[in-house]
């Protein structure tokens, strides 16, 4: 590759990082701005998505220059796109069962209650 | 061969996993996968009693595309609420989603994808898992939100699984 190829591609992936860095940054800041619990639940979850999506294209194209690609960064990202959701649905959980979710959940419409609500059933 | 591959796409998976954490491609990674491969799904198939199903796998794939693409678009709409929009003009909502998917597979994936696409984030399932508890940070008409969950990404899980 040629060097103003090469250093085009710098440009382009030093642009991608940085802007993934602002994203997570704005995550960061939702979460101290925004009021309410539920809210600031939805901050973080959101910086994980483009600003560590961001740092890991780059971290994976960074060497294409030599014609090399780093694809552990595949790996990084499914088990991010796996396990995030997860731990946001239990944080949600442990706010509606303690009662510091915003309020007024609407009914589930099913005639059953919401599981987290829903009276303890024990193992058959 | 049923006995010794009794989930083939958990086998598959686990080969491509071990190639993308080994980072090269030698003869040595294929071994050691193919044997990662046999022993994991034996080891654990009392916890997978069926296969899950997945009529049409190239749909998958189309639709991870398009949700890729919506979290970025969506991301920039969570940005300028949380940088501009006035504490108080924020209307966050509770959205009951019913839902029309069965396999617990595809209401796994439909709850993931409503967490990951920005603005929305999947809090609760009713006891019977027939419904889905979406919390909107900002919904100023939370129907047409509901609406978008079902026929954006309900629609084509169902095509996908069922």
């Amino acid at each position: 590759m040629t060097p103003a190829l090469d250093m085009a591609l710098d440009l382009a992936l030093s642009a991608v990082l940085v802007g993934g860095g602002i994203f997570a940054l704005v995550g960061s800041y939702g979460l101290m701005r925004l009021p309410r619990p539920m809210q600031r639940l939805h901050a973080p979850t959101k910086a994980t998505t483009i600003g560590v999506g961001a740092a890991l294209l780059v971290s994976a194209l960074d060497l294409l220059g030599q014609g090399q690609v780093s694809w552990k960064e595949v790996l990084i990202t499914i088990f991010l796109l796996l396990t995030a959701p997860i731990s946001a649905l239990f944080l949600a959980k442990t706010l509606i069962l303690r009662g510091e979710a915003d309020p007024d959940i609407p009914d589930s419409g099913t005639g059953k209650p919401w599981a987290t609500l829903a009276p303890e059933r024990h193992d058959p | 061969m049923r006995r010794l591959f009794p989930h083939p796409y958990l086998s598959l998976t686990l080969v491509i996993l071990w190639f993308l954490l080994v980072n090269q491609w030698k003869l040595g990674s294929l071994v050691m996968a193919i044997i990662l491969a046999t022993i994991i799904p034996l080891l654990t198939t009392t916890w997978w009693p069926n296969r899950p199903r997945v009529k049409r796998p190239f749909g998958l794939a189309a639709y991870s595309i398009l949700v890729l693409w919506d979290v970025i678009v969506a991301n920039f709409q969570v940005a300028r609420i949380v940088l501009f929009m006035p504490r108080d003009r924020i209307r966050s909502a509770w959205i009951t989603v019913p839902l029309d998917l069965q396999s617990p597979e595809a209401i796994s994936l439909l709850a993931g994808t409503i967490t990951m696409t920005p603005g929305t984030l999947t809090s609760d399932m009713s006891a019977c898992g027939r419904a889905l508890l979406v919390h909107a940070l900002h919904a100023p008409d939370p129907d047409s939100v509901r609406n978008d969950i079902k026929t954006r990404y309900e629609a084509r899980l169902k095509r996908i699984f069922e």
